[in-house]
């Protein structure tokens, strides 16, 4: 089904020729294999290299660093159409974008040149390693440490449910280097593949979006040098709080995408599926449902759209904004994924068809980069400091 | 290494309808594409260059619109493009197409292979390859499902025949047609959308390619089109009666009769 704009988004030619073309990859190259990567839980290595070839990964990284020098616009546009049709395989694609943030925000020059050109090439995955298995929404209570020694850190520790784990080659590792100062001891380091010390722990098997990899990272007496540390020693949970902020839109716009393509699939089977001698699509009761998921899916996509532009215009803080976009757009995924199994009936509850495993990957986009429990949390503090500010 | 690929602008459906007044074919509101089989002609020559580097010209003749097939081949990796166009062009068979491909690419500095799609899915001819060879005087391999070695003045070759596959060395310059078992085409990039919307695409008239009228278009084509139809299709079904073993008998006499069995 071929979807006509109905808002007017104000996208430029180059957002909307990267959106037609990131379509054309999702249609060409991602359908033909969606069912089976999900079956056989296998890393989409083929779409990542196509991705590439296109300059998906240049869209994100600016054009000094061989980049095409767009934001978080851009890359929503990109992570939207790729989850419009697997959002499993989008994941792989935007968190290497997520992997990259820390490095494009507070990297020294030196450290940009080094890595970011074979990120934009998409030579380079990238991931992002912060949660353990005590520290989930509880960022601060992380236990992996970074000590000093012989000119550079040893890292030591154990990384949970890291989204592109074992395939990318750049890793951000959030680490201790001063325990003592809790949330103020914290610093970033980049770890790349192959380092001593540096190893993988189980794949873990999911319910949803399984063609991704997660994985734990394991750092056993882990030498990094010094320049590998990026920004300040101690600053590693303000940046990460920041870089989080930032790559929200993104989770929004893997929601979007996915509700997309749930609602674009439920109303092809509403017109062709025939129950009482009519199209269920004649019946109100599947009008309705199939109505207030167009309306939730474009709201979102306003509120998605909005809060990327607000990240790209600069603004200082957008802790609220992000949240709430990532929020929305999540519990509207897990809504009308949900809504568009009961439509299929029998039907969408059988793996014949894409609409369960559009439910599974739905799941997880309301829990990970921060609960949407903690992120409302977030929000409900911005509104009582904003409030007490004024008193 | 200098490569050249020809492409063709086709409509892009199989259901095309013919004039039958002027009989040709009837484009108003089909979307033109690359005639499938020349994306992959264009794939293999842009492999080609990122293995052995040089450059890659892609060369379409066609009415001014072409421009869209050769926009394409530039987002799709081609570095040059030329559009071969002039009213005189209009009306040519394979000949006259074949012989004005070949004066073009005479004009571009020494050209090490010219790949072409092994067929169009409009005309179906699959002679402008073999024609254009001859016209350039250099060797010509047809249906390549393979490049498996490539230098300077040789290359070997798998191309496809009905039993099997056959390997072939080759002198170069040469032309080849190629088919789709050869590679699997990528889709544009953005940088190369980029470029494409930009780039200069020159048009080479008969004028430009210094040609006689009489060699191209119409008046250079050995022939004419008469008349195109479908053929008539008749199905007649036959409801065979009776005792089950005498219609099973009647069956296999028929199919006797038919000379199936």
């Amino acid at each position: 089904m071929e979807r006509k704009v109905i808002l007017e988004y104000f996208l430029s030619e180059q957002q909307k020729m990267i959106k037609s073309l990131a379509r054309r990859i999702a249609e060409e190259k991602i359908l033909p294999v969606r069912a089976e990567l999900d079956e056989s839980e296998e890393f989409p290595w083929t779409i990542m290299n196509d991705l590439a070839d296109s300059d998906m990964f240049r869209v994100f990284i600016p054009e000094e660093y061989d980049g095409l020098g767009g934001g978080c616009l851009e890359l929503c546009l990109v992570i939207e159409e790729l989850s419009r049709v697997c959002a499993g395989i989008a994941i792989s694609y935007a968190a290497s974008a997520l992997g990259s943030v820390t490095l494009l925000e507070y990297g020294s020059e030196e450290q940009k040149r080094k890595y970011l050109p074979d990120i934009a090439s998409g030579k380079k995955l990238t991931a992002f390693a912060l949660t353990e298995a005590t520290a989930g929404s509880d960022a601060s209570a992380i236990k992996t440490t970074a000590n000093r020694e012989n000119g550079g850190y040893v890292i030591n520790g154990t990384k949970q449910f890291i989204t592109n784990g074992g395939e990318a080659e750049i890793y951000t590792v959030v680490a201790l280097t001063a325990k003592e100062r809790g949330a103020r001891g914290a610093s970033i380091f980049l770890v790349e593949k192959g380092a001593s010390g540096f190893s993988f722990g189980k794949k873990e098997k999911k319910m949803g979006i399984r063609a991704s990899s997660t994985r734990e990272l394991i750092f056993r007496n882990c030498l990094v040098p010094e320049e590998n540390m990026i920004g300040r020693e101690g600053m590693g949970f303000i940046m990460t709080m920041k870089l989080l902020d930032r790559s929200r839109p993104g989770v929004g716009a893997q929601a979007v995408g996915l509700a997309q393509g749930a609602l674009e699939a439920a109303v092809d089977y509403a017109r062709q599926r025939i129950q009482f001698g009519h199209p269920i699509i004649s019946f109100q009761a599947v009008q309705h449902m199939l109505a207030n998921m167009a309306i939730e899916v474009e709201a979102a996509r306003s509120l998605v759209y909005a809060v990327a532009r607000t990240v790209d215009s600069r603004a200082r803080n957008f802790t609220e904004e992000s949240a709430m976009a990532k929020v929305f757009a999540s519990d509207v995924a897990m809504r009308v994924t949900t809504d568009a199994v009961q439509i299929f009936g029998g039907a969408g509850y059988m793996r014949d068809y894409p609409i369960e495993k559009m439910m599974r990957d739905a799941k997880i986009i309301q829990i990970y980069e921060g609960t949407n429990q903690v992120l409302r949390d977030a929000i409900a503090f911005e509104l009582r400091k904003r409030k007490a500010m004024r008193e | 290494m200098n490569i050249v690929v020809c492409l063709k602008q086709v409509p892009g459906t199989t259901k095309v309808k013919i004039d039958p007044q002027t009989n040709t074919l009837i484009r108003q509101g089909i979307e033109n594409i690359v005639n499938p089989f020349d994306t992959y002609a264009l794939e293999e020559g842009v492999r080609i260059r990122e293995r052995c580097g040089g450059k890659v010209t892609a060369i379409s003749m066609g009415p001014p619109q072409a421009e869209e097939v050769l926009r394409e081949a530039i987002a799709l990796g081609a570095d040059e493009a030329i559009l071969l166009s002039d009213s005189d062009f209009a009306g040519a068979d394979t000949l006259a197409t074949s012989y004005t491909l070949a004066r073009a690419i005479d004009r571009l500095e020494r050209s090490d292979i010219i790949i072409c799609g092994r067929q169009t899915i409009d005309g179906d001819t699959g002679q402008v390859g073999p024609e254009l060879a001859e016209m350039l005087r250099i060797p010509f391999v047809a249906y390549v499902s393979k490049i498996e070695e490539i230098d300077n003045g040789s290359m070997r070759l798998q191309r496809m025949v009905e039993e099997g596959h056959e390997v072939i060395e080759t002198s170069l310059p040469a032309v080849i047609t190629v088919v789709k078992e050869i590679n699997i085409p990528r889709l544009p990039s953005l940088r190369g959308l980029a470029k494409s919307k930009s780039a200069m695409i020159p048009v080479w008239t008969a004028q430009a390619l210094g040609v006689e009228k009489k060699m191209v278009g119409l008046s250079g084509s050995a022939t004419r089109v008469i008349k195109v139809f479908f053929p008539q299709r008749f199905r007649q079904g036959e409801i065979l009666q009776g005792e089950l073993e005498s219609q099973v008998e009647s069956l296999v006499n028929k199919l006797r009769d038919a000379k199936i069995t």
